[in-house]
């Protein structure tokens, strides 16, 4: 077994809103092993992203984390103080974000606002620190590092913005990225290159991963173990090989089935019948049951527990253990 | 869509630019306003016109502003008055120059004093929100439900009369609506990805508010400096006009125009030379204040 860097344990954060509690991450638990990408994956609105911001105490108000352990190296970070969550943020954890054309401010230079974040946590002179901001733009693959040092955020390009808040994710060495959907916004070929680099940036600097990502295929690639999340909670995990070939979970099954394969194309594509519940209104049972095609009437009542099929593969389904029972 | 593909287009641009090694400085700007607003280049200079004038009025006018001819009362514009004389036979000419000081001085000094205020008071409120933003909403309020020249009114007799009286009293009727503008520039603000990645980085909330906050008001700051400056002349002018103002034998513009109210029918010029002082450099600081933002606001950048 890895050395675990991340552990979260029965995570709970709510929307605690006047309608009433919105469970949008709801008894997650998840490991993150030292220098090894970790993936999320999942529809919009399944908690993924509010997942990557529990973890970094970024929940907006009326969200917050109501229960549950959040485990870097063994220190619980809910528990830290607020002086000592910045700290970590940073420093122990960065995070890099969906959106490049709008997560750098406009009207500071993209170099400073790198050097920013080393001076936020390290002393160290700025001459200094702009040589770690340039050396460290070197190693994300920003061609003509002292010019781009320049530069506004308008003057570059949205893979050059992405590469610079890698540089800003990577400039105070942290043990743990959270790339939350970071190619979603890019187009096909430079999302394979900022892919890449982040590969080589987890493979050259023991780095570990988080990937959050609604498209499979950059969690195939990328990720050695991967969690499916559906409605708040994860339905499926395991290493990414087992996950892919041998998917137990209907709701996985639906979701590699829907991806196209250009050689045989259908004649409709395949979906998955009906939309996400509210997760204000949950179902009794299983949050899949009304879209799942081997639903059995115990779905419809109780919530399925976690089952474990061995090797680290988990999922959340009746369907194992009645499989089991029928043998017998 | 086509606004995004302008941009792009622009973006590349100044990329080509940048990779030339061009970087836009601030004399760059400057000079490319020079360049796109000839009119702004201009109310820049009939505000530094005005600026030289007030400073050197005694330089320029062989009379003192209290020098009285009663023998040559009202006389009309002549070679000896260029802009003739007022009820008491003092020169118009140098009346004006010393009212300049007073006017520019009470609309600069005072607003710069609200903004300061206003700045402090709206980004805290917006940023940190809660029972502090609650509070320094109502207290904006309060001033603003207040007639702001009734409220100038009451801190005038308060303090008293005198010119650091008029610069306190319209400080503190002026502080909330910039503070308003702000809090609402900083609730988008705080809600922007890059302040979030930002504190992502584990960025504490005062650098966050000097970095990030800051610096994108700075537009909206100039464009309400330039409409507060103007009305701040004119609400001396009214102070003066009441009596609580501006006292004579001193001189202001918004006094003179109203002490030549009286003379409109046979002296014109009495009233109608400071009210044209006055037009001119409220314009001249609005074609400026738009001329500023044009260049100076990012996302305005070349467009």
């Amino acid at each position: 077994m890895d050395e675990m860097l991340l552990e979260i344990k029965h995570l709970k954060s709510y929307f605690f809103t006047r309608k009433g509690i919105s469970p949008a991450v709801d008894d997650v638990s998840l490991q993150v092993p030292k220098g090894k990408i970790v993936g999320i994956v999942g529809e919009s609105g399944c908690g993924k992203s509010m997942t990557a911001k529990s973890v970094m105490d970024l929940l907006k108000y009326p969200g917050r984390v109501a229960d549950g352990e959040i485990l870097l190296e063994g220190r619980d970070l809910t528990k830290l103080s607020e002086k000592e969550k910045r700290k970590v943020r940073g420093e122990d954890i960065s995070m890099i974000f969906q959106e490049p054309m709008t997560s750098l401010n406009p009207v500071v230079k993209v170099g400073k606002q790198v050097r920013e974040a080393i001076l936020n946590h390290q002393k160290m002179d700025k001459a200094e620190a702009k040589k770690r901001v340039i050396e460290v733009f070197r190693q994300v693959g920003i061609s003509e590092p002292e010019k781009r040092y320049e530069c506004y955020p308008h003057e570059l390009s949205g893979g050059l913005r992405q590469r610079v808040m890698i540089a800003m994710a990577m400039v105070c060495r942290p043990k743990l990225m959270i790339a939350d959907e970071p190619t979603t916004a890019l187009d096909v070929t430079i999302e394979a290159q900022i892919l890449k680099l982040i590969k080589n940036l987890c493979d050259t600097t023991g780095m570990s991963c988080l990937l959050i990502s609604h498209n499979l295929g950059v969690i195939a690639q990328m990720c050695d173990y991967v969690y499916v999340m559906y409605a708040g909670k994860v339905v499926e995990q395991g290493d990414v090989f087992t996950l892919f070939d041998h998917p137990q979970h209907p709701y996985t099954k639906g979701l590699l089935a829907s991806i196209i394969h250009l050689d045989e194309l259908p004649e409709r594509l395949s979906t998955i019948p009906g939309v996400v519940p509210n997760l204000m209104h949950l179902p009794e049972g299983c949050a899949f049951c009304s879209r799942c095609s081997e639903a059995m009437e115990c779905c419809k009542i109780k919530k399925p527990e976690l089952h474990d099929l061995g090797d680290g593969h988990v999922i959340r389904c009746f369907l194992p253990a009645e499989r089991e029972a029928a043998h017998e | 869509m086509k606004k995004r593909e302008h941009l792009e287009n622009t973006a590349e641009q100044e990329a080509l630019a940048a990779q030339l090694g061009e970087s836009d400085t601030f004399i760059d700007k400057m000079k490319r306003m020079a360049a796109d607003n000839k009119l702004a280049v201009f109310s820049a200079f009939v505000i530094l016109f005005f600026l030289l004038l007030a400073v050197c009025a005694p330089l320029l006018t062989p009379y003192s502003f209290e020098d009285q001819d009663l023998l040559s009362r009202l006389s009309a514009p002549s070679a000896k008055h260029l802009l003739g004389t007022d009820e008491l036979g003092r020169d118009v000419l140098t009346r004006l120059l010393y009212g300049a000081r007073v006017s520019l001085a009470v609309g600069i000094i005072p607003t710069i004093a609200s903004m300061v205020i206003g700045v402090l008071l709206g980004m805290i409120s917006g940023y940190v929100g809660g029972i502090v933003d609650a509070v320094i909403m109502r207290l904006a309020d309060v001033v603003l439900s207040f007639p702001s020249l009734l409220l100038a009114m009451v801190i005038m007799y308060t303090l008293g009369d005198g010119i650091t009286s008029i610069f306190i009293a319209l400080a503190i009727t002026s502080w909330a609506g910039v503070a308003r503008v702000i809090r609402s520039e900083t609730l988008t603000l705080r809600e922007t990805e890059y302040v979030e990645a930002a504190r992502s980085m584990g960025v504490k909330d005062f650098t966050i508010i000097l970095r990030h906050v800051f610096p994108n008001c700075i537009p909206s700051l100039i464009v309400l400096f330039t409409l507060d400056v103007p009305s701040a002349i004119l609400s001396e002018s009214a102070l003066s006009f009441l009596g609580i103002g501006v006292q004579l034998p001193n001189s202001s513009w918004g006094l003179m125009v109203n002490m030549g109210r009286t003379y409109l029918y046979n002296a014109p010029w009495l009233s109608l030379v400071p009210s044209a002082a006055i037009m001119l450099v409220v314009l001249a600081f609005n074609f400026l204040g738009d001329g500023l933002r044009d260049v100076l606001d990012p996302h305005l950048k070349n467009s």
